[in-house]
């Protein structure tokens, strides 16, 4: 149910690192369970809910892992509360298997990835932009998550509030892929007096794990609610039972958790565009890319070229129409993104017959607009 | 105590019958369970029973009370989200060996360290039972099981040692053959405030059995009936080689976790704010 209410933090205009921004965010938005495993650059999110959830009466932990970490959110999820954790790409991987429970659970929780370089532990305090298909398809079987990504302090904070309310809204694990580069950046950001949350559906019911439509969402009672809840991760249908051997209930179930999502693109998909309109040269991009884009975009278009940005803020699901809509008369549409080409594979499928070319980045640094106009320059005649 | 009684805290409908094996132990554990609920005056919708990944694990599903039923190896974390979330429930983890000892090992010490108010049945049978009867941290050395056709070349854990090394407050052990008494240690582990372990051994007699020439369930039986010891009755401690020891193994007080945590919540509320 959305309601508004009153921000924690006074309103004002505050100068903040943007994961201290973040952690701010999710108390705002009610999260009152927090559970982590230190790690490089996520830490201060975790040291900051530490000393901030207490003062609100939630409860901090520190677990023994990052297994533990995700299995004891989704836990506490169950048991009513808001919950998060914060971790980086060696912890993501092992968070996995954790988030395809909670997809399969329909459990809401939000997991903040701060991407770093690697693979495996590569170059800790580095910025990177590897985990963005490991996001989408990391955990095993057919499903669907939403991911955001942040390019500022201020979507630090508004989008793990945002990342908050779909996956309660959606009852899906929200992924908040932010890079090291927003996260330690210093900025200033603002507070506004109150701010849109959305809390979940506690409704008792019989069928918390189906509905009559296709695409919906059940209700979500929760544990000491008197609901008598069967919350299983093997096939189950509408009333939590177990059907592992029933064709019918897996496929009705799987499509479910993919529909309510795809079929709710309109409300989930955030993007911004720049200077779209008739460009000839598109830069699709997202997080800190997408700031180096913008930069670019500026300069480009005050020497007269027709530039423009299309800023993707909700990755997963991938808004096409829009891209579609923004690549029309785009004779070249570049991607610059800080892994070796990640979500410009998505963009080349969805527009096979035009020239889209990456501009990838794996130094362990910001892509810089320097990087972005040097190949944009072998392009542009 | 009546028959029906229990069948309060049992799912009659689709739910059964149940998947276990005839002459397995695991219903035996979760018929104490249950009968030691009941008699610690718990409602249904006092309790919620978590689990991971198993045969052990499959007993929450025919609990009418909050169930949860985790991924392999999880049941431990996954209840200490819960019990922290709501700390009014009673928390009660049921768990295989390899569950617990092996996948989950890790969450299984540092959950006796913190001391959270929550009760963990071992359902030890040697091996994995779901998966098809390979070895598991508890089969001990020189026994036969899938993964094991030469005999087990490791040596096995000891749960409750373990627990008790770990900062368990009550740690305790019976087998499926001793129900009353294990029904009685339950009870004590659910009213101890703290992480309690109770190891339950229990014959599988379909695999581990088997593959070891144990005879049927009832043989199987048999032997934890002639093979046990009760701690109270050990005088020398060679008295309790090459047997199970039974009863209350460890009972200590120490501060709960939630208890400490809700003081650090009273101080942080006290001073804050932090931003
Ligand atoms: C991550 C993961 N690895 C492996 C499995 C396969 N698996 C299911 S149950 C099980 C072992 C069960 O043995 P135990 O915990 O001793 O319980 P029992 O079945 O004997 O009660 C295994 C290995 C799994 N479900 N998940």
């Amino acid at each position: 149910m959305k309601t508004i209410v009153k921000s924690l933090l006074a309103p004002r205009k505050y100068f903040m690192q943007g994961n201290i921004a973040c952690a701010e965010g999710a108390l705002a938005a009610g999260c009152r369970y927090y559970a982590g495993y230190p790690i490089t650059p996520s830490s201060e999110i975790m040291e900051h809910m530490s000393i901030r959830l207490p003062e609100v009466g939630g409860v901090f932990m520190q677990m023994e892992d990052e297994i533990a970490s995700i299995c004891s959110m989704i836990g506490a999820s169950w048991a009513g509360a808001k919950v998060m954790t914060a971790t980086s790409g060696p912890g993501f991987s092992l968070m996995l298997e954790g988030i395809g429970y909670a997809v399969m659970t329909e459990t809401p929780c939000v997991i903040v990835d701060v991407q770093r370089a690697g693979p495996a532990t590569g170059q800790a305090t580095k910025p990177a932009q590897g985990d963005v298909m490991q996001a989408r398809w990391g955990a095993h079987g057919d499903h669907r998550i939403i991911a955001l990504s942040p390019w500022s302090v201020q979507e630090m904070y508004d989008l793990t509030i945002k990342a908050f309310n779909f996956s309660e809204k959606y009852r899906v694990p929200t992924i908040l892929l932010a890079d090291e580069v927003v996260a330690h950046l210093k900025e200033s950001f603002v507070v506004k007096p109150e701010i849109e949350i959305y809390n979940r559906d506690k409704t008792l019911t019989e069928t918390p794990f189906g509905t009559q439509e296709e695409d919906g969402v059940p209700p979500m009672p929760c544990f000491g609610q008197g609901a008598q809840l069967l919350v299983t991760g093997s096939t189950h249908n509408e009333y939590g039972i177990r059907k592992v051997a029933d064709p019918d209930v897996q496929e009705r179930l799987v499509t479910r958790l993919c529909k309510k999502i795809d079929n709710h693109k309109k409300d989930i998909c955030l993007t911004e565009r720049y200077f779209t309109d008739n460009a000839e040269y598109l830069f699709v991009a997202y997080g800190i890319s997408a700031r180096s884009s913008y930069a670019v975009v500026s300069e480009l278009r005050e020497s007269q070229i027709n530039a423009g940005l299309l800023r993707y803020i909700t990755i997963w699901p991938f808004d096409e129409e829009t891209l579609k809509e923004c690549a029309l008369e785009a004779k070249v549409i570049f991607v610059p993104e800080m892994n070796q080409g990640q979500l410009v594979l998505e963009i080349m499928r969805i527009l096979p017959h035009q020239k889209v070319i990456p501009i990838p980045k794996t130094r362990g640094e910001a892509i810089y607009p320097s990087d972005i106009i040097k190949v944009f320059r072998k392009y542009h005649e | 105590m009546k028959i029906p009684e229990i069948f309060e805290f049992i799912r009659v409908d689709e739910r059964l019958p149940h998947i276990l094996c005839p002459g397995c132990g695991i219903g035996s554990a979760m018929n104490a369970m249950v009968r030691a609920i009941i008699e610690s005056g718990l409602k249904n919708d006092d309790v919620c029973v978590v689990s991971g990944i198993g045969c052990s694990s499959r007993i929450p599903g025919y609990i009418d009370a909050d169930t949860f039923h985790t991924l392999h190896g999880r049941a431990i974390p996954s209840a200490t989200g819960v019990k922290l979330a709501h700390p009014e429930l009673e928390v009660i983890v049921i768990a295989g060996d390899g569950d617990l000892l092996a996948i989950g090992g890790n969450h299984f010490i540092h959950a006796a360290r913190r001391n959270l108010d929550m009760t963990v049945i071992l359902i030890n049978n040697f091996n994995y039972g779901m998966t098809g009867g390979q070895a598991s941290p508890t089969t001990p050395q020189g026994k036969y099981a899938k993964t094991a056709p030469y005999g087990w070349t490791e040596r096995n854990f000891d749960a409750c040692a373990i627990a008790q090394a770990s900062g368990a407050v009550f740690v305790a052990r019976s087998t499926t053959y001793h129900v009353t008494h294990l029904r009685t240690l339950i009870k004590q582990a659910i009213k101890k405030k703290g992480f309690a372990l109770v190891e339950v051994i229990s014959q599988c007699p379909t695999l581990y059995g088997r593959l070891n020439r144990m005879g049927d369930a009832v043989k199987m039986l048999e032997y934890f009936r002639d093979n046990t010891i009760s701690i109270s009755q050990i005088k020398d401690p060679k008295e309790a080689e090459g047997k199970i020891v039974i009863g209350v193994l460890h009972d200590v007080e120490a501060p709960e976790y939630y208890e400490t945590y809700k003081e650090i919540i009273r101080r942080a509320q006290a001073q804050k704010h932090h931003v």
